[in-house]
């Protein structure tokens, strides 16, 4: 597309990026149609065509955000579907990093708004505050239609995502190194996840016994922290680089004590940020090389798995799973197939989705800033859940494990945990009732045998 | 939202207020658009050369909405422009400043299936592909298929008569449509056509396919529905000489075969498909056929078999055939993502000419000493098989000056195409972008007959204005009632 900057405006190192970004997009309107929002919205304000279209108008003409800009990027599930449908390679996510930082400075927001938003930039990232949060959130959860009714619908959004306490008490409690039994032969850090650790610690379990089952020493440090996609997705980027900041010190002073063979991560949320560290730290200076040093060694847990031969599952099950790859896994990683292999060959049927290339609606806070489209979206994923009527579903972030788990009557796991409970780890929370049919087809091969 | 604010440009202000207070009346609130921001993202579809910001959006949801809407615009003498997704081309959804946007992108539900009698009725809105999408499991498809298909609306493809790489055997939109509902420039509902092949009366149908809005607003349509084959698989052929490839199509149709799709890439276009999609496309030829024959097995074998037979006296340096399904998926996917994927080298006029086969090469070959002429690149990308080229024009858009000189070299290409007896648009449609090249084609006899039934359909040229003939002809039109120019005009 022609754009109109200045030869002044080009000397800003952000405007130069958005005018190549710009340049890239024909305006064809492929990205539409595989865009999550727009699906529900039908709105070419509420595609990447147009919001692209309309960060262009405000960067060129150097004037703030004005409310159109801010409701419909606000809407946008930052699912980065649109780039994988992209033909001519729209970098749409640093795109709408720039506007949203730019909204967050001087876009218009009514008040309830920026106070949800602080409220969650402020809890979410900090394990205990968001204990605390959780506690007070179940004791607050009957008064959700009073809030709704006031007109507070992301509060009461958040309340409803508050999930009811279950069998919580993790095994591997805080900070630690977990050492095979057998021989070790790498070494990694896995990063636990803010909320990850207290709504499901069992995700962390599952992952250190399954790696530390494949002779991988794990580590999990105290002092790493929030990736910050949290705040990244806000607009809230300096907060963001404080908490990548913080990470790569915890890093660099484990690397120090001897080599990390990778940083591996089990939400593919904070997955897609912290892949993108070089990006959101480029302007600090005297940092690069650790940057790069480190970033090269960021895994999804499933594909620093998928190269791993794990032999023959302890228990054969015939469960048919319905795998949901996330989107910051498919779109934002480019993870493809990895998740499904994986669990083929620990012995589950797997069914894929329709729409598979949609978001679940939970996208981060998105569901609990914008409940409406979440909600449909949810909706939309769990009546193509239905369709494959899967014993269990399996996915690769807590967000759209929440997400489905609340929309869906189907239990939802993270594939660590289907992947952990065949190669001799406990049954996953919520899976009771298929630990006897497990059981009774055991037998059975025994039997034969 | 600040939705019912004023609008704050200078037509606006000559509106009646009693407009937007009616229109409030039939229209909930988010399916008005009145902000200046939001109007912007409706100023332009897929030929961004364009851009005029309209009065105002309307996102209507039902077949009354726009009825309603229209009755409204009517008796205002407001002009009315359709917008399906504004994937086109040729800016068939640029709209005029004093005009309304109908935006039908919310109207996308499918309304039935009917396998016994193998259509799809469905809402304007409802993208090409989710037709297929929705009857595959069943075995059925719909068999237009232009690139855009993903984002592309029924009603846009109705506008335009839509083709696509599969048209070679199934025909375009026309060929596959079997019932509109369409709004009339006034408001009414009209209905043609029914889920059988043969109407009573005058063709209606064909006249509504191709007409780019200007005949009236449609809101549904029922298409014919076609079982899958049995399996089809692509094959790629590789030339080290263009000519040899335009060639081998011609005797390849000459002989009698129709294969379902022959699509035709030169170089540069393979390159940028090649590496947007990894199709595994040769990098080293200078033209690339990718045929596709379906059918069973042994039909599919008997068929390549003789393309293979009658391609060998070309001598293609590359050939190869699909074996999985996937392999398929891949080849098709570069091929369909062409258009896209040139952004990532450049910005560029997409031309929609169509010539007799039997002028492929020569025609080719001129084009590309045309664009040398004006020191342009150019990229071939075309459906071969049916003689639609889409030779793709690379330029820089923020050179002050470049527009202009691409849409001449445009035009002399197009001018070759009528040249060697074909015609300036094959499946793109006029729109705002050829209406001036109207002439190389129609003389004024002709036009006044169009402009004949335009009008009846459309007495006050309030649907989709400015678009398919030339601006001073349907002023002189309108004016006097022909579309001949007076000496000073013409």
């Amino acid at each position: 597309m022609k754009t109109e900057f200045t030869k002044r405006q080009l000397r800003n190192d952000n405007l130069q990026m958005a005018n190549d970004i710009f340049r890239r997009c024909v305006h064809c309107g492929l990205c539409t149609a595989t865009c999550s929002s727009y699906v529900v919205a039908g709105d070419e304000r509420d595609s990447p065509r147009g919001r692209i279209y309309m960060i262009k108008e405000m960067l060129e003409t150097g004037s703030a955000p004005d409310a159109s800009l801010t409701h419909h990027m606000d809407r946008c599930l930052t699912c980065l579907s649109c780039m994988t449908t992209c033909p001519s390679g729209v970098d749409y996510m640093h795109l709408s990093d720039l506007a949203r930082v730019e909204i967050e400075k001087r876009g218009p927001r009514p008040f309830r708004i920026r106070f949800t938003r602080g409220l969650l930039s402020s809890v979410m990232p900090y394990p205990r505050r968001f204990a605390v949060a959780m506690s007070l959130g179940r004791l607050a959860r009957p008064f959700r239609p009073l809030l709704k009714a006031a007109g507070f619908k992301e509060l009461a959004a958040m309340l409803e995502l508050v999930p009811k306490r279950g069998k919580q008490s993790p095994e591997f409690k805080g900070g630690g190194v977990a050492r095979p039994r057998g021989q070790q032969h790498r070494r990694v850090l896995l990063m636990t996840g803010c909320a990850q650790k207290i709504v499901r610690p069992a995700i962390n379990d599952a992952s250190i016994r399954l790696m530390a089952r494949q002779g991988i020493e794990v580590i999990v440090s105290q002092d790493t922290g929030c990736c910050g996609a949290l705040d990244m997705h806000m607009g809230r980027e300096s907060a963001a680089i404080k908490h990548a900041r913080r990470n790569l010190e915890a890093w660099q002073a484990l690397e120090d004590e001897a080599p990390l063979d990778g940083i591996i991560i089990n939400a593919s949320g904070c997955g897609t940020s912290v892949k993108d560290y070089p990006h959101l730290l480029q302007n600090v200076k005297g940092i690069e090389e650790q940057v790069a040093h480190f970033s090269a060694k960021v895994y999804d847990i499933s594909e620093f798995l998928a190269d791993y031969n794990f032999g023959m599952a302890e228990q054969w099950t015939d469960l048919n799973v319905a795998l949901h790859l996330p989107c910051s896994m498919m779109h934002g990683q480019k993870i493809s197939y990895q998740p499904m292999q994986l669990l083929q060959n620990a012995g589950f049927n797997i069914h894929t989705l329709d729409e598979a290339h949609i978001c679940c609606g939970s996208a981060g806070t998105y569901n609990i800033l914008q409940p409406d489209i979440a909600n449909e979206l949810g909706q939309r994923k769990a009546a193509h859940i239905a369709r494959v009527k899967p014993d269990v579903v399996a996915t690769g972030n807590l967000g759209c494990l929440t997400q489905m788990g609340h929309h869906s009557v189907y239990p939802v796991v993270h594939f660590v945990e289907l992947l952990d409970w065949a190669y001799g780890g406990p049954c996953p929370d919520g899976l009771e009732h298929l630990q006897d049919r497990v059981d009774r087809l055991a037998k059975t091969n025994k039997r034969n045998k | 939202m600040g939705i019912f604010t004023t609008v704050s440009n200078r037509v606006a202000a000559k509106v009646p207020r009693s407009l937007w207070r009616d229109l409030k009346e039939v229209l909930k609130p988010d399916q008005l658009i009145l902000d200046e921001s939001g109007r912007r993202a409706y100023e332009t579809d897929a030929l961004t050369a364009y851009k005029v910001m309209p009065l105002a959006v309307i996102m209507p949801e039902t077949t009354e909405e726009v009825a309603a809407v229209a009755e409204i615009a009517h008796r205002y003498s407001i002009p009315l422009v359709p917008r399906g997704a504004g994937t086109s081309l040729a800016g068939g959804a640029v709209p005029i400043e004093t005009a309304i946007v109908l935006c039908l992108s919310r109207m996308n539900k499918i309304i039935d299936i009917d396998y016994t009698n193998r259509t799809a009725t469905v809402e304007a809105g409802v993208t090409n592909l989710a037709i297929s999408q929705a009857v595959d499991r069943d075995g059925y498809f719909y068999a237009p298929d232009p690139s855009s298909q993903l984002a592309c609306t029924i009603a846009g493809n109705i506008a335009m008569n839509s083709g696509g790489a599969h048209c070679l055997k199934y025909g375009v939109t026309t060929h596959n449509l079997l019932a509109v509902k369409m709004v009339t420039a006034d408001g009414q509902v009209l209905e043609f056509g029914g889920s059988f092949f043969d109407p009573i009366g005058y063709d209606f149908l064909s006249l509504i396919a191709g007409s780019e809005g200007g005949l009236g607003i449609v809101t549904e349509a029922t298409v014919m529905l076609r079982s899958k084959p049995e399996g089809a698989r692509p094959i790629l052929l590789g030339f080290d000489d263009i000519d040899a490839a335009g060639d081998c199509v011609a005797e390849i149709i000459g002989e009698g075969i129709i294969p379902v799709a022959i699509e035709f890439m030169d170089r540069p276009a393979i390159k940028v498909c090649e590496e947007f999609a990894g199709a595994g496309y040769p990098l080293d030829v200078e033209a690339l056929l990718l045929i596709e024959v379906e059918g069973s097995d042994e039909e599919i074998d008997a068929a390549l078999q003789q393309i293979l037979r009658i391609a060998s006296k070309f001598n293609p340096s590359h050939k190869r055939i699909a074996t999985s399904a996937e392999e398929a998926a891949t080849i098709w996917h570069g091929r369909k993502s062409a258009f896209g994927a040139m952004g990532r080298i450049s910005e560029y006029l997409c031309m929609d000419g169509v010539i007799p086969l039997s002028k492929l090469s020569t025609v080719l070959e001129k084009i590309s000493e045309i664009c040398k002429s004006y020191k342009f690149e150019v990229a071939n990308i075309f459906h071969a098989g049916d003689g639609n080229l889409h030779p793709l024009i690379m330029y820089d858009a923020n050179k002050p000056g470049e527009i202009e000189r691409v849409e001449k070299c445009g035009a002399e290409i197009l001018e070759l195409c009528v040249l060697a007896g074909g015609c300036i648009t094959g499946e793109h449609g006029v729109g705002i972008e050829k209406r001036d090249l109207m002439p190389l084609q129609f003389d004024t006899l002709d036009f006044d007959n169009q402009m004949r039934i335009k009008q009846l359909f459309d007495p006050d040229w309030r649907l989709n204005p400015n678009k398919v003939f030339p601006l001073k002809m349907s002023q002189a039109f309108q004016d006097t009632g022909s579309s001949l120019l007076s000496e000073d005009d013409a």
